[in-house]
């Protein structure tokens, strides 16, 4: 968060015994209600927000956290695993995207991890974080052991494919599809990657931070309210 | 069907003729083939059929009276609500979610609202009686569900008075829902923090005088259908799907559990407090419709169990906070109810008009501009009627959700159409799409 306004955060509690992660600046914004450039007489022209996320968190991660990601290190080698996050009591594993069907084969089948479960991909749009735009995002559960994982695998906006895992979790089927509908992430190997919910004929994909919300302005006796995404927001 | 319907004409296309059919013109289909009748017949079953559950479209390649291969085509409800939440605040996100899967809206209000509250890091904090109160309302929407999916199956296979009872428990389900919150769905009744309002006066009442009637009517659905022969042999043996399949497609809910496997995030992950209950998780080892079936109504049993103890404990509850105490998160709770439903707090009006300025700017800044959550993601899932609710929330730090996903268990259970009913009859396809029971409001959000 800012230094700029930390009063403005709700108090929280030391959440779970996991160490806090540094934080890592994604996003530097500034101003407020959205002004861009000149005419901003908002008088908060001069305000900075960076936006960070949790970043990289050093070891020991605590619970059983240290022993399945060594584990997993062990079997697919150095380098597959970018970066561990361990944030909210939720253990993320940051993958490089090569190595992801080999990480998913061991996730499900080694028998100190065995994450039979796979809950779905789901994508996230960062245009800020340059070189890695597009990230999908994988819950697995093992019922076995009862724990939960997060995968996540970034690509590039230019070059914006990630290999499918549907060979391994055949669940994973409609979620990619949904991804590639909203997000536009190329899933390599999927089976029939087509649109899932939106037209197959439709231009662009929906939930990329660029694209336009597409409401039209509200008028009520004489007053113009402009549809949520051009209105004047906080950033 | 005369041929100068408008609505059922032939035409012939490259890939062979194809005939818009409106129902009871079967004769005019196989009339129009010819001479040389083509054996496979692609059906168009949806999207508007009133056995799919909603807008459902499937596709089915037909041999005779046996489905060859079988998909589903969705996405005719998609209303963009992930995509609309990012342009509102944290507290307006939950009524974007109470409107995805519109038979348990209480489920996707609660998984938004657990997620939320993880990245605040104010788990620990949620008051007891809003604890108590939001596994009330999940219950007793479990119980409406579940009534809806038996009714509208039973409906399905010609079981009518099935559907007869089923809507009128669930009629008495939405009283309880409207007498609660204001309103029968969309209730946006479970916030970030807590839940909107305390109990009405009376309230407990109700609930006792619901339990004592559902303790009496339950038993007929099991009268009516258990030993049914024309209803057994409609669902036994159709739709299997054994415990190596749900796993591989990611199946949750009451299709796993008629695999005879207890998976129950309930029971392995509690959320809720669900682990200071006593309750069951209902299995049945038969893997097909009929055992989904009887798990739906055993589970129904237990939900009224749960709901027993919800009530024994908020009547000791009278008068505890149902928000949390932070201000800078928690809207004023104890609004009045209006003739209208829903109403003001004039305590709350006196307080911010009259007293204090602080007050009024506090209560502008949080309604207008909302509260800001620490940056992060969080996961959490719930056992909603279907099987396992998951919401992934992203926040950048802002007043707004950077990103919302839901994993709805309707739209990963739909998948296991094609396995379910190819090779079968396209009798059963009904049947076994029933025994999933989708809501198309949760697979296209």
């Amino acid at each position: 968060m800012s230094d700029t306004q930390p009063e403005n955060l709700p108090a929280t509690s030391a959440a779970g015994d996991a160490q806090t992660p540094q934080a890592e600046v994604i996003e530097q914004r500034e101003g407020m209600f959205g002004v861009r450039g000149t005419g901003d007489t908002s008088g908060f022209g001069r305000l900075k927000r960076q936006v960070a996320l949790p970043g990289s968190t050093p070891k020991p991660y605590g619970s059983w956290f240290d022993g399945a990601t060594d584990r997993l290190e062990g079997l697919v080698g150095e380098g597959a695993i970018e970066k561990v996050v361990v944030d909210r009591g939720e253990l993320t594993l940051h993958i490089k995207r090569e190595k992801l069907v080999e990480v998913c084969q061991h996730l499900r089948d080694d028998e100190a991890l065995r994450f039979e479960f796979c809950s779905g991909v789901s994508g996230v749009h960062y245009p800020e974080e340059t070189g890695r735009e597009l990230h999908a995002v994988y819950h697995f559960l093992s019922i076995t052991h009862n724990r939960r994982i997060r995968l996540e695998v970034s690509a590039p906006d230019g070059d914006p494919h990630i290999p499918s895992i549907v060979a391994v979790y055949p669940a994973n089927d409609w979620h990619e599809r949904e991804t590639w509908d909203f997000f536009g992430i190329v899933f390599d190997g999927h089976p029939a990657l087509t649109r899932i919910q939106m037209p197959d004929d439709w231009p662009g994909h929906p939930q990329r931070k660029d694209y336009p919300l597409g409401g039209i302005d509200v008028e009520y006796k004489g007053a113009v309210i402009p549809p949520p995404d051009t209105r004047r927001s906080y950033n | 069907m005369t041929a100068t319907d408008p609505y059922a004409t032939t035409r012939d296309t490259t890939e062979g003729k194809v005939f818009t059919v409106t129902g009871q013109d079967w004769d005019s289909v196989v009339s129009g083939l010819g001479d040389e009748p083509e054996e496979h017949v692609v059906v168009n079953m949806g999207p508007q059929h009133p056995s799919t559950h909603g807008v459902l479209r499937l596709i089915l390649e037909l041999e005779g009276e046996s489905v060859t291969e079988a998909r589903c085509g969705i996405g005719y409800l998609h209303t963009g609500i992930e995509k609309n939440m990012e342009f509102r605040s944290w507290v307006q996100g939950v009524t974007f979610v109470t409107r995805m899967d519109y038979l348990s809206p209480f489920y996707n209000e609660a998984a938004y609202c657990l997620a939320v509250e993880r990245l605040l890091g104010i788990e620990d904090q949620i008051p007891d009686k809003a604890n108590v109160m939001r596994v009330l309302l999940m219950e007793l929407n479990r119980i409406s569900s579940h009534l809806v999916c038996i009714a509208t199956g039973g409906m399905e296979i010609g079981a009518l008075t099935v559907m007869t009872i089923g809507f009128r428990e669930r009629e008495k389900t939405l009283d309880l829902f409207e007498l609660i919150t204001g309103l029968r769905m969309n209730h946006a009744f479970i916030r970030p923090g807590g839940v909107a309002q305390d109990l009405p006066p009376g309230a407990l009442d109700k609930i006792r005088e619901y339990i004592t009637w559902m303790n009496k009517h339950l038993k007929e659905y099991a009268e009516l259908c258990n030993a049914n022969p024309i209803f057994k042999a409609r669902l036994q043996n159709v739709g299997y799907l054994d415990l190596a399949g749900c796993m591989a497609l990611g199946i949750s809910g009451p299709p796993v559990r008629s695999t005879g496997y207890a998976l129950d995030l309930r029971k392995s992950q509690p959320y809720c407090g669900y682990e200071t209950y006593d309750f069951d998780v209902p299995t049945w080892d038969s893997s097909d419709s009929y055992g989904r079936f009887r798990v739906r109504l055993q589970e129904m049993h237990e939900s009224l169990k749960i709901v027993e103890q919800c009530a024994d404990r908020l009547e000791k509850m009278e008068g505890q906070p149902v928000m949390v105490a932070d201000k800078k998160i928690g809207w004023p709770s104890q609004l009045a109810v209006g003739a209208d439903g829903m109403g003001n707090s004039l305590d709350h009006i006196k307080h911010i008009m009259g007293e204090s300025m602080e007050a009024l700017i506090h209560h502008f800044k949080l309604v207008t501009e909302g509260f800001r959550v620490p940056a992060g993601q969080a996961y959490v899932a719930i056992e909603s009627p279907r099987g396992e609710l998951g919401a992934h929330v992203v926040s950048d730090g802002g007043t707004k959700p950077y990103r919302v996903h839901f994993r709805d268990p309707s739209f990963a259970n739909l998948q296991a159409m094609p396995i379910m009913c190819e090779g079968g009859q396209v009798a059963d396809v009904i049947v076994a799409v029933a025994s999933l029971d989708p809501v198309m409001g949760g697979v296209d959000r």
